[in-house]
């Protein structure tokens, strides 16, 4: 679905990187964390405008600990790019939507 | 380029000083305008350094006390419910030489009659190699935040002021163990979160006491810490490290228009927030080294609304 922001488990997280068509932003995240709560309607308006060329999706680091822990993740938020299933590019902490954008033009064709 | 309909008052930053005059100047039926700031890890975000804080123990008319986010959203409701608008950006120019005053967000212009500027400060960082490149992998900066990842590790929190031991005792909830290093032989934070920091088990002080390296390659690992009386060198196997050796005003922006302190703070007029610019106005730890409270900042923002307030009834009378 357009705009759709994908739920990341541990069930899900492979399959969801590998088989997506478009690169998968994973947004790494947590109830308690401030600067988090600031960037998720940002993510999500990204979600939304570029549909079918990025896919955005969150993972809760305290339910998800274990993945969390597998790509080393030690400050939130921690935005990962994933490429055919591989980590292109992170992105460490909160920044403004046009950052954002910014940061991630080079990797979207 | 986008113009934007002209304001009686533009207020850039939303700590409390700048969500305080947004209160008094929508109230006074002025439908400022609020340029927020963008999200961020550090405390240059919408909410100010009060957004990185837990529990806020000393702000009257909360007696059980109140997280800092949620004051600050009660704030930004407040304002809201009389008519305030945010715009969730950072002003990234100003031309305060003509009239109307003009603020960019980038190529987008907004006009003013007055504008309030508080925009706070931003935490010091130790200025050291490699701790940028190590930013989310060890060093932070912003304890409740990355707390949670240091469970059962050692770490260390530098500095000597009240937030340097808020975030040390915050983090003995995580950590196994909490060196606070600070490079003078006493701390500058208030009686109370002395006391605590004492009392914890967890909590170990070194003073006289400087980090001078930090240490690792995939993650921090170790920081070398320097004895500023003996000379003294010694690595500290820590897998955390967190900074709060105090702030610097954000005015990058007014440079060469607003005057400034030596040390980059504005300069109002003693007993109002009038800049040397007419229809000017400072509020907040942008202005203030020395008390820098949030309670002190409201009231400085209450102070900046009313001043823009009869400033802008002078101005249009005289017309």
């Amino acid at each position: 679905m357009a705009g759709n922001v994908v739920t990341l488990t541990v069930a899900n997280f492979d399959e969801t990187i590998r088989s997506a068509t478009t690169p998968v932003l994973v947004d790494f995240w947590a109830e308690w964390c401030g600067p988090c709560k600031q960037i998720d309607p940002v993510i999500r308006d990204i979600a939304v405008e570029k549909a079918g060329a990025l896919t955005i999706a969150k993972l809760n680091v305290d339910d998800e600990g274990d993945v969390a822990a597998r790509f080393s993740v030690m400050s939130i938020p921690t935005m990962i790019l994933f490429k055919n299933g591989s980590e292109v590019q992170r992105f460490v902490g909160a920044r403004g939507k046009q950052a954002l954008l910014n940061d991630l033009a080079p990797f979207l064709g | 380029m986008t113009t934007h309909p002209h304001r009686n008052v533009i207020i850039i930053g939303s700590g409390p000083a700048g969500l305080t005059a947004a209160v008094y100047t929508a109230r006074a039926s002025l439908a400022p305008l609020v340029i927020e700031g963008e999200p961020s890890s550090t405390s240059d975000q919408p909410g100010g350094q009060l957004m990185l804080t837990t529990e806020v123990e000393n702000f009257p008319g909360f007696p059980e006390g109140v997280q800092g986010p949620e004051l600050m959203q009660r704030m930004r409701d407040q304002a809201a419910r009389f008519g305030a608008e945010y715009l969730t950006e950072k002003a990234t120019n100003i031309d305060f030489s003509s009239t109307p005053k003009r603020v960019w967000v980038r190529d987008d212009e907004y006009t003013a009659d007055a504008v309030i500027v508080s925009t706070g400060a931003r935490s010091l960082m130790l200025n050291l190699p490699d701790e940028t490149r190590l930013i989310g992998h060890g060093v932070s900066t912003c304890a409740t935040c990355d707390g949670f990842f240091f469970r059962g590790q050692e770490i260390v929190v530098v500095g000597g002021g009240d937030s340097a031991i808020e975030e040390a005792s915050f983090l003995t909830k995580f950590a196994t163990k909490v060196t606070i290093i600070h490079r003078r032989d006493k701390f500058r934070a208030s009686k109370i979160m002395q006391e605590r920091a004492f009392a914890n088990p967890k909590i170990v002080v070194r003073w006289n006491s400087q980090v001078t390296r930090l240490i690792g390659d995939a993650k921090l690992t170790a920081v070398e810490v320097t004895d500023t009386v003996t000379g003294a060198v010694e690595t500290l196997a820590v897998g955390g490290l967190f900074v709060a050796i105090g702030h610097r005003p954000n005015t990058d922006l007014f440079a060469g228009v607003l005057d400034m302190d030596e040390t980059g703070y504005l300069v109002t007029q003693p007993g109002s927030s009038r800049t040397n610019i007419a229809g000017v106005f400072a509020c907040g730890d942008v202005q203030d080294h020395t008390y820098r409270q949030a309670i002190t900042a409201a009231g400085s923002g209450c102070m900046a609304a009313i001043d823009a307030e009869r400033w802008l009834e002078a101005t249009h009378a005289g017309k």
